[in-house]
Protein backbone atom coordinates (compact mmCIF):
# COMPACT_ATOMS: atom_id res chain seq x y z
CA UNK A 1 0.00 0.00 0.00
CA UNK A 2 1.05 3.21 -0.69
CA UNK A 3 2.39 5.67 2.13
CA UNK A 4 -0.18 8.43 2.88
CA UNK A 5 1.66 12.36 2.25
CA UNK A 6 0.48 14.51 4.32
CA UNK A 7 2.04 18.03 3.05
CA UNK A 8 2.36 21.06 5.72
CA UNK A 9 2.57 24.35 3.29
CA UNK A 10 5.78 26.32 3.95
CA UNK A 11 5.29 29.72 3.02
CA UNK A 12 7.24 31.12 5.73
CA UNK A 13 4.88 32.24 8.46
CA UNK A 14 5.39 30.85 11.50
CA UNK A 15 6.57 27.77 13.00
CA UNK A 16 5.22 24.95 10.75
CA UNK A 17 7.85 22.17 12.44
CA UNK A 18 5.52 21.92 15.57
CA UNK A 19 2.65 20.80 13.19
CA UNK A 20 4.72 18.79 11.22
CA UNK A 21 5.89 17.32 14.70
CA UNK A 22 2.20 16.95 15.99
CA UNK A 23 1.56 15.39 12.68
CA UNK A 24 4.37 12.50 12.87
CA UNK A 25 3.21 11.77 16.76
CA UNK A 26 -0.33 11.08 15.96
CA UNK A 27 0.82 8.12 13.19
CA UNK A 28 1.39 10.53 9.98
CA UNK A 29 3.72 7.88 7.79
CA UNK A 30 4.96 10.63 5.38
CA UNK A 31 4.78 14.56 6.35
CA UNK A 32 6.59 17.02 4.14
CA UNK A 33 6.74 20.55 4.92
CA UNK A 34 7.21 22.02 1.38
CA UNK A 35 6.13 25.13 -0.58
CA UNK A 36 6.89 22.86 -3.75
CA UNK A 37 3.25 23.00 -5.86
CA UNK A 38 4.27 19.18 -7.28
CA UNK A 39 5.28 18.06 -3.72
CA UNK A 40 1.77 19.00 -2.39
CA UNK A 41 -0.40 17.91 -5.44
CA UNK A 42 1.28 14.29 -4.90
CA UNK A 43 -0.03 14.56 -1.30
CA UNK A 44 -3.15 12.78 -0.21
CA UNK A 45 -3.50 15.52 2.87
CA UNK A 46 -2.80 19.09 2.78
CA UNK A 47 -2.52 21.31 6.36
CA UNK A 48 -2.35 25.01 5.69
CA UNK A 49 -1.34 26.35 8.78
CA UNK A 50 0.21 30.10 9.52
CA UNK A 51 0.79 32.91 11.84
CA UNK A 52 0.59 36.54 11.59
CA UNK A 53 -1.25 39.05 9.32
CA UNK A 54 -3.51 37.72 5.92
CA UNK A 55 -1.57 40.69 3.38
CA UNK A 56 1.57 39.08 4.72
CA UNK A 57 0.28 35.48 4.58
CA UNK A 58 -1.18 36.64 0.58
CA UNK A 59 2.06 38.17 -0.74
CA UNK A 60 3.76 35.28 0.33
CA UNK A 61 1.34 32.42 -0.84
CA UNK A 62 2.11 34.32 -4.34
CA UNK A 63 5.52 35.04 -3.99
CA UNK A 64 5.91 31.19 -3.88
CA UNK A 65 3.12 30.57 -6.71
CA UNK A 66 1.15 28.70 -4.13
CA UNK A 67 -2.01 30.14 -5.48
CA UNK A 68 -3.05 27.74 -7.80
CA UNK A 69 -2.34 24.52 -6.02
CA UNK A 70 -3.92 25.68 -3.12
CA UNK A 71 -7.10 26.11 -5.01
CA UNK A 72 -6.89 22.78 -6.54
CA UNK A 73 -5.99 21.08 -3.19
CA UNK A 74 -8.73 23.13 -1.25
CA UNK A 75 -10.90 21.45 -3.65
CA UNK A 76 -10.12 17.64 -4.45
CA UNK A 77 -8.92 16.51 -0.63
CA UNK A 78 -8.98 16.52 2.87
CA UNK A 79 -7.37 19.97 3.97
CA UNK A 80 -6.93 21.46 7.30
CA UNK A 81 -6.12 25.16 7.95
CA UNK A 82 -4.88 26.47 11.16
CA UNK A 83 -5.29 29.94 12.52
CA UNK A 84 -4.51 32.17 9.86
CA UNK A 85 -4.66 28.90 7.21
CA UNK A 86 -8.65 29.85 8.44
CA UNK A 87 -8.26 33.32 8.24
CA UNK A 88 -7.05 33.26 4.73
CA UNK A 89 -9.91 31.65 3.13
CA UNK A 90 -12.16 34.13 4.10
CA UNK A 91 -13.12 36.36 1.20
CA UNK A 92 -11.43 39.21 2.84
CA UNK A 93 -9.90 40.71 5.55
CA UNK A 94 -10.17 43.97 7.22
CA UNK A 95 -7.00 44.43 8.45
CA UNK A 96 -4.41 47.02 6.61
CA UNK A 97 -7.59 49.12 5.14
CA UNK A 98 -8.72 45.68 3.69
CA UNK A 99 -7.13 42.63 1.99
CA UNK A 100 -8.26 39.89 -0.50
CA UNK A 101 -8.29 36.57 0.80
CA UNK A 102 -8.57 33.01 -0.70
CA UNK A 103 -12.50 33.33 -1.14
CA UNK A 104 -13.03 29.50 -0.45
CA UNK A 105 -15.56 31.05 2.10
CA UNK A 106 -18.04 33.87 2.11
CA UNK A 107 -17.30 36.43 4.91
CA UNK A 108 -14.63 38.46 6.39
CA UNK A 109 -11.54 38.66 9.37
CA UNK A 110 -12.20 41.34 11.33
CA UNK A 111 -9.83 42.71 14.53
CA UNK A 112 -11.16 41.76 17.87
CA UNK A 113 -11.75 45.19 18.93
CA UNK A 114 -15.21 44.73 17.32
CA UNK A 115 -15.80 42.15 19.58
CA UNK A 116 -14.25 43.83 22.85
CA UNK A 117 -14.88 46.52 22.55
CA UNK A 118 -17.35 47.02 25.65
CA UNK A 119 -14.97 45.14 27.67
CA UNK A 120 -11.88 47.20 27.55
CA UNK A 121 -10.11 44.87 30.40
CA UNK A 122 -10.01 41.74 27.74
CA UNK A 123 -6.79 41.99 26.42
CA UNK A 124 -5.74 41.43 22.63
CA UNK A 125 -4.46 39.29 21.51
CA UNK A 126 -6.72 37.13 22.25
CA UNK A 127 -4.62 33.96 23.78
CA UNK A 128 -4.53 31.16 26.26
CA UNK A 129 -6.91 28.06 26.52
CA UNK A 130 -10.37 28.76 25.44
CA UNK A 131 -13.42 26.21 25.32
CA UNK A 132 -15.10 25.16 21.84
CA UNK A 133 -18.51 24.40 21.31
CA UNK A 134 -19.14 22.15 18.82
CA UNK A 135 -22.25 23.75 16.72
CA UNK A 136 -22.17 20.81 14.26
CA UNK A 137 -20.92 17.19 14.33
CA UNK A 138 -18.23 16.46 12.70
CA UNK A 139 -15.42 13.60 12.01
CA UNK A 140 -13.02 16.03 12.90
CA UNK A 141 -14.93 16.29 16.44
CA UNK A 142 -14.36 12.67 17.40
CA UNK A 143 -13.57 11.68 20.85
CA UNK A 144 -13.53 15.04 21.85
CA UNK A 145 -15.52 16.14 24.22
CA UNK A 146 -18.27 19.64 23.34
CA UNK A 147 -16.80 22.36 24.99
CA UNK A 148 -13.08 20.85 25.13
CA UNK A 149 -10.50 23.98 25.43
CA UNK A 150 -7.72 24.34 23.00
CA UNK A 151 -4.72 26.92 22.41
CA UNK A 152 -5.67 30.27 20.58
CA UNK A 153 -3.43 33.38 19.52
CA UNK A 154 -5.01 36.07 17.50
CA UNK A 155 -6.14 39.26 17.11
CA UNK A 156 -8.50 38.97 14.33
CA UNK A 157 -11.46 36.37 14.47
CA UNK A 158 -13.33 35.18 11.32
CA UNK A 159 -16.87 36.30 10.99
CA UNK A 160 -18.42 34.10 8.11
CA UNK A 161 -21.97 35.14 6.42
CA UNK A 162 -23.36 32.28 6.91
CA UNK A 163 -23.85 29.96 10.15
CA UNK A 164 -23.85 26.92 7.98
CA UNK A 165 -20.18 26.52 7.74
CA UNK A 166 -19.58 26.99 11.38
CA UNK A 167 -18.42 24.03 13.17
CA UNK A 168 -17.36 25.63 17.21
CA UNK A 169 -17.28 28.94 18.63
CA UNK A 170 -16.17 30.25 21.61
CA UNK A 171 -16.37 33.06 23.20
CA UNK A 172 -14.25 36.33 24.13
CA UNK A 173 -16.02 39.55 24.75
CA UNK A 174 -18.59 37.78 22.07
CA UNK A 175 -18.82 34.44 20.27
CA UNK A 176 -16.38 33.91 17.30
CA UNK A 177 -16.24 31.57 15.23
CA UNK A 178 -13.29 28.73 16.00
CA UNK A 179 -13.63 26.37 13.25
CA UNK A 180 -15.29 26.06 10.07
CA UNK A 181 -16.01 24.18 7.40
CA UNK A 182 -17.31 22.59 4.13
CA UNK A 183 -17.26 19.26 1.92
CA UNK A 184 -13.87 18.36 2.32
CA UNK A 185 -12.00 21.56 3.86
CA UNK A 186 -12.05 21.94 7.74
CA UNK A 187 -10.43 24.58 9.62
CA UNK A 188 -9.25 26.22 13.18
CA UNK A 189 -8.60 29.67 14.56
CA UNK A 190 -6.98 27.46 17.40
CA UNK A 191 -3.92 25.82 17.19
CA UNK A 192 -4.19 21.51 17.57
CA UNK A 193 -0.37 21.21 17.40
CA UNK A 194 -0.53 23.23 20.70
CA UNK A 195 -3.50 21.83 22.57
CA UNK A 196 -1.94 18.85 24.22
CA UNK A 197 -4.33 15.63 24.06
CA UNK A 198 -7.67 17.45 22.68
CA UNK A 199 -5.29 19.17 19.75
CA UNK A 200 -3.47 15.60 18.89
CA UNK A 201 -6.98 13.30 18.76
CA UNK A 202 -8.08 16.20 15.98
CA UNK A 203 -5.15 15.65 14.13
CA UNK A 204 -5.42 11.85 14.48
CA UNK A 205 -9.00 12.14 12.89
CA UNK A 206 -7.95 14.57 10.35
CA UNK A 207 -5.26 11.63 8.75
CA UNK A 208 -8.38 9.19 9.27
CA UNK A 209 -10.91 11.67 7.64
CA UNK A 210 -12.26 10.50 4.28
CA UNK A 211 -12.67 14.58 3.31
CA UNK A 212 -17.05 14.35 3.93
CA UNK A 213 -18.63 16.42 6.14
CA UNK A 214 -21.10 14.68 7.50
CA UNK A 215 -21.03 11.22 9.27
CA UNK B 1 -16.81 29.33 29.59
CA UNK B 2 -14.07 31.36 28.36
CA UNK B 3 -10.68 32.31 28.40
CA UNK B 4 -8.60 30.13 30.77
CA UNK B 5 -5.85 31.85 33.24
CA UNK B 6 -2.42 30.04 32.80
CA UNK B 7 -0.24 28.55 34.74
CA UNK B 8 3.12 28.28 33.51
CA UNK B 9 6.11 26.43 35.07
CA UNK B 10 9.19 28.16 34.79
CA UNK B 11 12.08 26.54 34.10
CA UNK B 12 15.53 28.24 34.27
CA UNK B 13 18.50 26.55 32.38
CA UNK B 14 22.12 26.81 32.97
CA UNK B 15 24.18 24.44 30.26
CA UNK B 16 21.02 22.23 29.96
CA UNK B 17 19.97 21.41 33.37
CA UNK B 18 17.04 23.40 35.24
CA UNK B 19 17.89 25.52 37.85
CA UNK B 20 16.22 27.66 40.41
CA UNK B 21 18.09 30.42 42.25
CA UNK B 22 16.90 32.62 45.08
CA UNK B 23 16.93 36.08 44.06
CA UNK B 24 19.49 34.95 41.44
CA UNK B 25 21.94 33.61 44.05
CA UNK B 26 21.27 30.56 46.26
CA UNK B 27 21.15 27.97 43.04
CA UNK B 28 20.08 24.49 43.42
CA UNK B 29 19.89 21.52 40.73
CA UNK B 30 16.42 20.21 39.94
CA UNK B 31 17.12 18.26 37.31
CA UNK B 32 16.16 16.68 33.38
CA UNK B 33 14.41 19.55 31.37
CA UNK B 34 12.91 17.18 29.08
CA UNK B 35 11.63 14.87 31.71
CA UNK B 36 10.33 17.93 34.03
CA UNK B 37 8.58 19.39 30.85
CA UNK B 38 7.10 15.98 30.22
CA UNK B 39 5.89 15.50 33.72
CA UNK B 40 4.12 19.12 33.58
CA UNK B 41 2.58 19.05 30.80
CA UNK B 42 1.16 15.35 31.71
CA UNK B 43 -0.08 17.81 34.85
CA UNK B 44 -1.75 20.40 33.03
CA UNK B 45 0.78 23.07 32.79
CA UNK B 46 -0.94 25.29 29.93
CA UNK B 47 2.87 26.95 29.29
CA UNK B 48 6.10 26.31 29.79
CA UNK B 49 9.08 28.66 29.90
CA UNK B 50 12.26 28.31 29.91
CA UNK B 51 14.54 30.95 30.92
CA UNK B 52 18.69 30.44 29.94
CA UNK B 53 20.30 32.04 33.22
CA UNK B 54 23.94 31.95 32.11
CA UNK B 55 23.37 33.07 27.98
CA UNK B 56 26.75 32.42 27.23
CA UNK B 57 27.34 31.22 23.46
CA UNK B 58 27.98 27.80 24.47
CA UNK B 59 25.05 27.45 26.88
CA UNK B 60 22.28 28.61 24.07
CA UNK B 61 23.78 25.94 21.78
CA UNK B 62 22.76 23.36 24.36
CA UNK B 63 19.73 25.41 24.93
CA UNK B 64 18.71 24.72 21.38
CA UNK B 65 18.43 21.43 21.81
CA UNK B 66 16.96 20.99 24.82
CA UNK B 67 13.89 23.08 23.23
CA UNK B 68 14.64 20.54 20.07
CA UNK B 69 13.75 17.50 22.19
CA UNK B 70 10.97 19.03 24.51
CA UNK B 71 9.43 20.33 21.32
CA UNK B 72 9.45 16.89 20.26
CA UNK B 73 7.29 15.32 22.67
CA UNK B 74 5.54 18.17 24.35
CA UNK B 75 3.11 19.71 22.34
CA UNK B 76 1.43 22.88 24.90
CA UNK B 77 3.61 26.32 23.87
CA UNK B 78 6.82 26.43 24.40
CA UNK B 79 8.41 29.88 25.48
CA UNK B 80 12.15 30.64 25.91
CA UNK B 81 14.09 33.47 26.82
CA UNK B 82 17.39 34.64 27.86
CA UNK B 83 20.32 35.64 25.66
CA UNK B 84 17.71 36.57 22.83
CA UNK B 85 19.74 39.31 21.30
CA UNK B 86 18.97 39.26 17.47
CA UNK B 87 16.71 38.42 15.00
CA UNK B 88 18.80 35.44 14.10
CA UNK B 89 18.59 34.48 18.24
CA UNK B 90 14.65 34.68 17.81
CA UNK B 91 14.89 32.49 14.27
CA UNK B 92 17.13 30.04 15.90
CA UNK B 93 14.72 29.62 18.88
CA UNK B 94 11.26 29.59 16.68
CA UNK B 95 13.26 26.76 14.42
CA UNK B 96 14.11 24.74 17.46
CA UNK B 97 10.42 24.35 18.35
CA UNK B 98 9.67 27.57 20.55
CA UNK B 99 6.56 29.22 20.10
CA UNK B 100 7.29 32.25 21.82
CA UNK B 101 10.75 33.75 22.65
CA UNK B 102 10.98 36.21 25.52
CA UNK B 103 13.26 39.63 24.39
CA UNK B 104 14.45 41.91 28.09
CA UNK B 105 17.75 43.43 27.74
CA UNK B 106 18.25 43.28 23.54
CA UNK B 107 14.87 45.15 23.73
CA UNK B 108 16.43 47.83 26.10
CA UNK B 109 19.79 48.08 23.84
CA UNK B 110 17.80 48.33 20.56
CA UNK B 111 13.85 48.73 20.84
CA UNK B 112 13.48 48.14 17.12
CA UNK B 113 14.93 44.73 17.55
CA UNK B 114 10.99 44.03 19.14
CA UNK B 115 9.27 45.50 16.06
CA UNK B 116 11.52 43.75 13.48
CA UNK B 117 10.70 40.77 15.29
CA UNK B 118 7.16 40.98 15.76
CA UNK B 119 6.71 42.37 12.01
CA UNK B 120 9.03 39.16 10.76
CA UNK B 121 7.61 36.50 12.88
CA UNK B 122 3.92 38.03 14.29
CA UNK B 123 3.51 39.50 17.69
CA UNK B 124 2.21 36.40 18.77
CA UNK B 125 5.74 34.80 19.39
CA UNK B 126 7.46 38.20 20.46
CA UNK B 127 7.26 38.22 24.57
CA UNK B 128 9.25 41.43 26.01
CA UNK B 129 9.88 40.71 29.02
CA UNK B 130 9.97 43.57 31.85
CA UNK B 131 12.40 43.16 34.88
CA UNK B 132 10.88 45.91 37.15
CA UNK B 133 11.86 47.60 40.38
CA UNK B 134 9.99 50.16 42.95
CA UNK B 135 11.87 53.19 43.08
CA UNK B 136 10.88 56.28 45.69
CA UNK B 137 9.06 55.71 49.19
CA UNK B 138 5.78 57.24 47.92
CA UNK B 139 3.70 54.27 49.06
CA UNK B 140 0.34 55.45 47.23
CA UNK B 141 1.43 56.35 43.96
CA UNK B 142 4.23 53.55 43.79
CA UNK B 143 6.23 53.94 40.34
CA UNK B 144 8.79 51.30 39.09
CA UNK B 145 11.94 51.74 36.80
CA UNK B 146 13.07 49.07 34.74
CA UNK B 147 16.32 46.89 35.69
CA UNK B 148 18.69 45.28 34.15
CA UNK B 149 21.66 42.36 35.31
CA UNK B 150 19.30 40.12 37.94
CA UNK B 151 18.04 43.59 39.50
CA UNK B 152 20.93 45.07 40.12
CA UNK B 153 21.80 47.82 37.16
CA UNK B 154 18.64 50.42 37.35
CA UNK B 155 18.30 51.91 33.34
CA UNK B 156 16.55 54.87 34.76
CA UNK B 157 12.93 53.82 32.25
CA UNK B 158 9.49 53.72 33.87
CA UNK B 159 8.67 50.29 33.93
CA UNK B 160 4.86 51.04 33.31
CA UNK B 161 5.85 53.15 30.25
CA UNK B 162 8.40 50.78 28.91
CA UNK B 163 5.81 47.98 28.85
CA UNK B 164 3.49 50.36 27.21
CA UNK B 165 6.04 50.80 24.17
CA UNK B 166 6.94 47.78 24.05
CA UNK B 167 3.19 46.54 23.30
CA UNK B 168 2.71 49.57 20.53
CA UNK B 169 5.97 48.02 19.02
CA UNK B 170 4.76 44.68 18.82
CA UNK B 171 4.91 42.67 21.59
CA UNK B 172 2.16 39.85 21.99
CA UNK B 173 2.46 39.66 25.57
CA UNK B 174 4.18 41.24 29.04
CA UNK B 175 6.56 38.80 31.23
CA UNK B 176 6.58 41.14 33.98
CA UNK B 177 8.75 40.43 36.87
CA UNK B 178 8.83 42.06 40.36
CA UNK B 179 13.05 42.28 40.97
CA UNK B 180 11.59 43.50 44.65
CA UNK B 181 9.68 40.08 44.82
CA UNK B 182 11.66 37.18 43.28
CA UNK B 183 12.72 34.34 45.27
CA UNK B 184 10.53 36.18 48.29
CA UNK B 185 7.69 33.73 48.40
CA UNK B 186 5.84 37.21 49.61
CA UNK B 187 3.36 36.97 46.40
CA UNK B 188 3.63 38.69 42.94
CA UNK B 189 3.73 43.10 42.90
CA UNK B 190 0.41 43.18 42.08
CA UNK B 191 0.26 46.97 42.15
CA UNK B 192 2.88 46.43 39.19
CA UNK B 193 0.98 44.11 37.09
CA UNK B 194 -2.22 46.29 37.62
CA UNK B 195 -0.50 49.27 36.37
CA UNK B 196 1.23 47.68 33.25
CA UNK B 197 -2.15 45.76 32.23
CA UNK B 198 -4.13 48.97 32.37
CA UNK B 199 -1.52 50.32 30.12
CA UNK B 200 -0.38 47.77 27.57
CA UNK B 201 -3.76 46.05 26.70
CA UNK B 202 -1.72 42.91 25.67
CA UNK B 203 -1.77 39.40 28.18
CA UNK B 204 0.70 39.52 31.13
CA UNK B 205 2.43 36.79 32.83
CA UNK B 206 3.04 37.85 36.18
CA UNK B 207 6.38 36.63 37.74
CA UNK B 208 8.36 37.01 40.89
CA UNK B 209 7.51 36.27 44.58
CA UNK B 210 4.99 33.31 44.38
CA UNK B 211 4.91 31.38 47.90
CA UNK B 212 1.55 30.38 48.47
CA UNK B 213 -1.08 29.33 45.98
CA UNK B 214 -3.34 32.57 46.84
CA UNK B 215 -0.70 34.42 45.80
CA UNK B 216 -1.47 33.14 42.17
CA UNK B 217 -5.53 33.98 43.10
CA UNK B 218 -4.52 37.40 43.66
CA UNK B 219 -2.14 37.84 40.72
CA UNK B 220 -4.83 37.53 38.66
CA UNK B 221 -7.79 39.21 40.57
CA UNK B 222 -5.70 41.96 42.35
CA UNK B 223 -2.86 42.28 39.26
CA UNK B 224 -5.04 41.22 36.86
CA UNK B 225 -2.55 38.74 35.42
CA UNK B 226 -3.72 36.52 32.37
CA UNK B 227 -1.01 34.07 33.28
CA UNK B 228 1.10 32.97 36.52
CA UNK B 229 4.27 31.77 36.06
CA UNK B 230 6.48 30.09 39.21
CA UNK B 231 9.13 27.73 39.64
CA UNK B 232 10.17 27.15 43.65
CA UNK B 233 6.77 25.90 44.88
CA UNK B 234 6.11 23.40 41.37
CA UNK B 235 9.84 22.41 41.42
CA UNK B 236 10.29 21.09 44.57
CA UNK B 237 7.01 19.19 45.26
CA UNK B 238 5.32 22.32 47.78
CA UNK B 239 1.98 22.29 45.47
CA UNK B 240 1.27 20.30 42.12
CA UNK B 241 -0.13 22.45 38.81
CA UNK B 242 -3.76 20.59 39.55
CA UNK B 243 -4.10 21.93 43.68
CA UNK B 244 -3.01 24.90 42.28
CA UNK B 245 -5.82 25.04 39.61
CA UNK B 246 -8.15 23.68 42.28
CA UNK B 247 -7.52 26.53 44.66
CA UNK B 248 -7.89 29.05 41.96
CA UNK B 249 -11.30 27.54 40.73
CA UNK B 250 -12.78 27.65 44.38
CA UNK B 251 -11.64 31.35 44.22
CA UNK B 252 -13.82 31.86 40.86
CA UNK B 253 -11.02 31.86 38.19
CA UNK B 254 -11.52 30.22 35.34
CA UNK B 255 -8.12 27.35 34.62
CA UNK B 256 -8.45 24.47 32.23
CA UNK B 257 -9.00 20.90 33.48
Amino acid sequence: MAVMKVAVIDYGMGNLRSVARALEHVGAESVVVTDNPAVIQGCSRVVFPGQGAVRDCMSALQAHDLLGVLEQVMADRPFLGICMGMQALMERSEENQGVTALGRFAGTVRHFRALTADNPALKIPHMGWNGVEQSQAHPLWAGIANGERFYFVHSYFVDPRSPDIVYGESEYGGRFAAAIGAENVFATQFHPEKSQQPGLRLLQNFLAWDGQACN
Amino acid sequence: MGLAVRIIPCLDIDDGRVVKGVKFVDIRDAGDPVEIARRYDRAGADEITFLDITASHEDRETLVHVVEAVAAEVFIPLTVGGGIRSIADVRRMLNAGADKVAINTAALRDPDLVREAAERFGSQCIVVAVDAKRVGDDEQNPRWEVFTHGGRKPTGIDAVEWAGRMAAAGAGELLVTSMDRDGTRVGFDNALNRAISEHAGVPLIASGGVGSLQDLVDGVQQGQADAVLAASIFHFGEYTIAEAKAHMADAGIEVRR
